[in-house]
């Protein structure tokens, strides 16, 4: 074998497109943490190993054939619910919430492996039914979705419940759950928010509070909005600059390597640079739903679907809690935002696509 | 249900997923676009208005650190106290060339090759846009020079900080601990406890010693001011403020002359000594010798002065008090005689006889008393009085140690005191279950004998032997020692007594208390083994001495203390109490290599009392270098 056959073979399960677009994300990841580390190569550094763990992790599940990828869906769903529970049970509390798994060697957050857990259990569960779909499936595919997000809310932890049960929703909606019953469960909920709102923790509350009126409380949570906004703003249509954001570089950001890192992006580089990041988004997100369109199987549909609205859910949810039309609930930044789990997260959905994608012809021949 | 309906109908499942992929599409642009008029409401439509906020009128939050409580000693000498001065600091990111910077400072204010290696550690822990200290304590003559040449150094300031000062130095090192610069795992700590918003700002966390178990009562709590700053951080005004609360002081049990005296007793010796008031548990003096300069610590120790601290064979940051281990030697017997006593295995009038020697029924091998020729007929007290060790051979085998174990426990042998400093150890009570746990091997006999004369396993502290000393002087009845008498309150000035001790009761039959103590006290008059020490005093003293061994002697070979290397020498004890009929103070003194307990910790103990109980300060302070060679005989 010759070494530019070595290369295609390499190469053969990653979908260029959408490296492409990863890459460009990831650039632009390791500029703006520079900017947001004070100019220092701590973090970038360190984030670039996070980067090469994922890649490669990626990697592997791209070249893995679809059968496997099904055949992991009930495992990985089963071991993330026994850990959950078992963090509920015993876990690490920090911060105030119990969220970690202390394995001696490395604490675990098993609710972040459940964002690729759940809408890979549902899916593998709408194929294997898929012949002889009724309400009840759609009812017992829901519950995969509430038992998980039930333990995670209880954590407690709104940002990653929120992602999860998109993700969840996601599949319910891909695979046909009907309009009349998705407007049930919208007056459901409506129903049921004042019953949410008894539950929700008071810093939560606090946090949807403040959204209404960050300036009730300039000091406490609202001060993460606020000093968001006044970065956002200032930035202008050109930015002040590479390096140059006073609000980042003057301290008053918070949590500006890894939440608020958008914040940081937007003061340097002003609405052009907004614009090239969401059209960057959107390119990702464009070439994920012609995968999906292109996908050969049930279950491949549904789970290229699922995550690449996932993605699109992140980029929203937290650009929008940085410029203040969301609460804040805690979602990094996708691709973006500092982090190992996120990324490993993100980069696995990715590698799932490029399967989905580069395997196909195998099934349809 | 219609099974037509329930079997699958590709194209049209096809047609419908398809449709909504393509809602999905259309979501994400609506969502997009949500975004992008946000963004362009922020950027362009209200720019103007965040860009004034940005650049001209900002609000910061600036944390006022607390002052650190005092510490003062019972009669109200300070022993930790903060005082105000100028710092010259420098911002590493705000600075072009950190090299040249600092030279071109070195040409007016002094900076030492010290100063520079202390910034270069703080450059590699710091995050560069923390200000760091390049020198302290300036003089106003160089705050003068720099505020002068100031607009030559951007990225460099002076600030006013407090720094902590310990004005006894060495003398309270062991005692006070210091403070130092909060690191990496202070840090963890502190959030673990949740504790890190009260330590916003602050640079300084108690690390040893009262400093570092009175923490939370000395630091206070944090304010906070809330002002306006420019866009280059400079502040404008003050909107709001919470003033900070000093943290509380501390009013120690310390007797700060005393404790001064006895340090300074100790001559080139090095040691420990612990007195307590027996009354109340309260620690009057804490001694361990040598000490050390804490102020290094405080500004962040370079690594030669560190090195020197901890490669020294004088081990000056061994707290002796609280943490050396020795054997207790003789001072053991008025314990082991208590003992005797309580389980009836003698009765006080019972006499042996001592040849010289004492052997284990059916072996030759001789346990040696100290006398060579044997002190003849010894009855209990006496043999507390001559410090018979014969006799004690022979009460602690007919004792059996799980006995011996029991009844010392009581006294707090083998345990930590509970007093208020980190660290303590617990020393070594032996027993049958200790040693097949600690080396797999069941307790002879001949383990036992020497276990009588305080020098076979086990191993008392300085503090430890002090609390036991004090229970003798207060008939038995005991407290925890403390070294912290009141806290009083930096609010209201109001003081909180450290008086929830446990009192306990050791129920010690009073005519058994009465013969060990009269022995005690026949220590220190003629015939006794501490007589010198003790001569031309003006009230009674109960005293033992006691010699630990360091290095073991072979059957038949004699210690003779001038063949000996120095730090081979044995390690004097001396406890005592006094005045011996309505006792005030006990306290315990070990020196060292000090030879016998007789000439060098009596003496020691002998100008402790003398100033707690007359106010005789020794005159001059530093004298044991001569009195030494005279006692050595």
């Amino acid at each position: 074998m010759t070494r530019r056959q070595l290369w295609l073979r390499f190469i053969a399960h990653l979908d260029r497109p959408l490296l492409l677009g990863i890459c460009l994300l990831l650039l632009v990841s390791l500029l703006v943490l520079y900017s947001a580390d004070n100019t220092d190569w701590g973090l970038p550094l360190s984030q670039m190993l996070n980067i090469a763990v994922a890649l490669t992790c990626m990697w592997l599940v791209a070249n893995l054939p679809l059968h496997y990828l099904m055949r992991t869906a009930v495992p990985v769903y089963l071991l993330g619910m026994a850990l959950l529970i078992s963090v509920a049970l015993f876990g690490e509390i920090s911060h105030g919430a119990r969220r970690w798994l202390d394995l001696g060697v490395t604490t675990l957050q098993p609710s972040e492996l459940m964002k690729i857990g759940v809408p890979l259990m549902m899916a593998w569960y709408f194929e294997k039914h898929e012949a002889t779909l009724t309400l009840k499936n759609y009812f017992i595919a829901a519950l995969l979705l509430l038992m998980p997000v039930a333990l995670i809310m209880r954590q407690p932890d709104l940002g990653t419940a929120i992602l999860i049960s998109a993700s969840g929703f996601y599949v319910l909606f891909l695979a046909g759950l009907s309009w009349r019953v998705m407007g049930g469960l919208l007056v459901a909920v409506l129903v049921s928010a004042p019953l949410t709102w008894s539950m929700l923790h008071d810093y939560q509350r606090l946090r949807i509070l403040m959204l209404l009126d960050p300036s009730q409380d300039a000091l406490g949570k609202g001060y993460h909005t606020i000093q968001a906004t006044i970065a956002v703003g200032s930035g202008g249509l050109l930015g002040k600059g590479y390096l140059k954001g006073t609000q980042a570089h003057l301290d008053f950001l918070p949590e500006r390597t890894t939440d608020f890192i958008f914040a940081v992006y937007s003061e340097e580089f002003g609405l052009i640079g907004n614009l090239i990041l969401l059209s960057l988004y959107f390119f990702v997100i464009a070439r994920g739903f012609i995968i999906t369109a292109n996908a050969s199987t049930y279950f491949t549909r549904l789970m290229a679907g699922s995550i690449t609205l996932t993605f699109a859910t992140y980029a929203f949810v937290n650009m929008g809690m940085v410029s203040g039309i969301l609460p804040v609930v805690g979602v990094p930044l996708p691709l973006v935002s500092y982090g190992g789990t996120s990324m490993l997260t993100l980069l696995l959905g990715f590698g799932m696509l490029m399967s989905i994608e580069t395997h196909k012809k195998l099934i349809k021949t | 249900m219609n099974r037509q309906v329930e079997l699958k109908n590709h194209q049209r499942e096809m047609y419908y997923f398809q449709l909504r992929l393509v809602i999905s599409i259309g979501l994400v642009l609506v969502l997009l676009a949500i975004l992008l008029a946000r963004f362009t409401y922020l950027q362009v439509v209200r720019h103007d208005y965040y860009q004034t906020l940005a650049e001209s009128n900002r609000i910061s939050v600036v944390p006022i650190v607390p002052n650190r409580g005092l510490i003062l000693g019972r009669n109200g000498a300070v022993l930790a106290h903060n005082y105000s001065g100028y710092t010259l600091e420098i911002t590493p990111n705000k600075t072009t060339d950190l090299e040249a910077t600092i030279n071109e400072l070195s040409t007016l204010v002094e900076i030492t090759p010290k100063d520079r290696k202390r910034f270069k550690k703080l450059l590699a822990e710091r995050r560069n846009f923390e200000t760091l200290v390049i020198r302290n304590r300036l003089s106003d003559e160089e705050v003068a020079r720099f505020a002068a040449q100031q607009y030559r150094f951007p990225g460099v300031e002076i600030k006013a900080r407090l720094f902590r000062e310990y004005p006894y130095g060495e003398i309270t090192a062991h005692l006070l601990g210091y403070v130092g610069r909060i690191n990496q795992s202070d840090v963890a700590q502190l959030e673990e406890n949740d504790l890190a918003a009260n330590y916003r700002g602050s640079d300084y966390i108690g690390k040893t010693g009262l400093e570092q178990s009175y923490e939370s009562v000395l630091h206070g709590t944090t304010g906070v001011e809330q002002v306006e700053v420019d866009s280059v951080g400079r502040a404008i005004r003050r909107l709001s403020r919470t003033p900070p609360v000093s943290g509380n002081t501390l009013v120690l049990s310390i007797d700060a002359k005393l404790q001064e005296i006895a340090f300074q007793s100790f001559g080139n010796y090095r040691g420990a000594l612990v007195a307590i008031d027996p009354n109340n548990g309260e620690v009057l003096a804490f001694v361990s010798k040598p000490g050390y300069d804490p102020s290094l610590f405080v500004d962040g120790i370079d690594t030669q002065s560190w090195d020197e601290l901890n490669n020294s064979p004088d081990t000056p940051l061994n707290n002796r008090a609280l943490r050396g281990q020795y054997p207790p030697g003789s001072t053991i017997k008025p314990f082991m005689a208590l003992a005797g006593l309580h389980y009836g295995e003698r009765a006080p009038g019972q006499t042996i006889n001592d040849p010289g020697y004492f052997t284990l029924p059916g072996s030759s091998h001789q346990y040696r008393d100290w006398k060579k020729d044997g002190h003849g007929s010894v009855d209990m007290f006496k043999s507390i009085v001559v410090s018979c060790d014969t006799y004690y051979y022979g009460l602690a085998t007919d004792l059996g140690i799980d006995r011996i174990s029991n009844y010392l426990s009581r006294f707090g042998f083998g345990k930590k005191t509970g007093i208020d400093l980190e660290g303590e150890t617990s020393g070594l009570l032996p027993s049958q279950a200790w040693k097949m746990r600690r080396y797999q091997q069941q307790w002879y006999v001949g383990d036992t004998v020497s276990v009588g004369i305080g020098q076979g396993y086990n191993l008392v502290t300085p503090l430890q032997l002090a609390v036991a000393t004090a229970l003798l002087a207060n008939n038995g009845k005991g407290f925890r020692p403390h070294l912290v008498k009141e806290v009083r309150s930096s609010l209201n000035n109001e003081s909180h007594l450290m008086t929830d001790n446990p009192e306990f009761d050791l129920r010690i039959e009073p005519a058994h208390l009465d013969l060990v103590r009269k022995a005690m006290v026949a220590v220190t008059q003629p015939g006794g083994t501490a007589v010198r020490a003790a001569a031309g005093a003006s009230y009674h003293i109960a005293g033992k001495t006691g010699t630990a061994q360091v290095i073991g002697i072979k059957q038949g070979e004699k210690y003779i203390e001038d063949q000996v290397l120095e730090r081979h020498r044995d390690h004097a004890w001396f406890m005592a109490f006094a005045p011996a009929e309505q006792p005030r103070i006990a306290l315990v003194v070990l020196v060292e290599n000090g030879g016998h307990g007789s000439s060098t910790a009596a003496p020691i103990a002998r100008k402790v009392l003398d100033y707690y109980l007359l106010g005789k300060v020794p005159q001059p302070l530093q004298t044991i270098a001569g009195e030494e060679d005279e006692e050595h005989d």
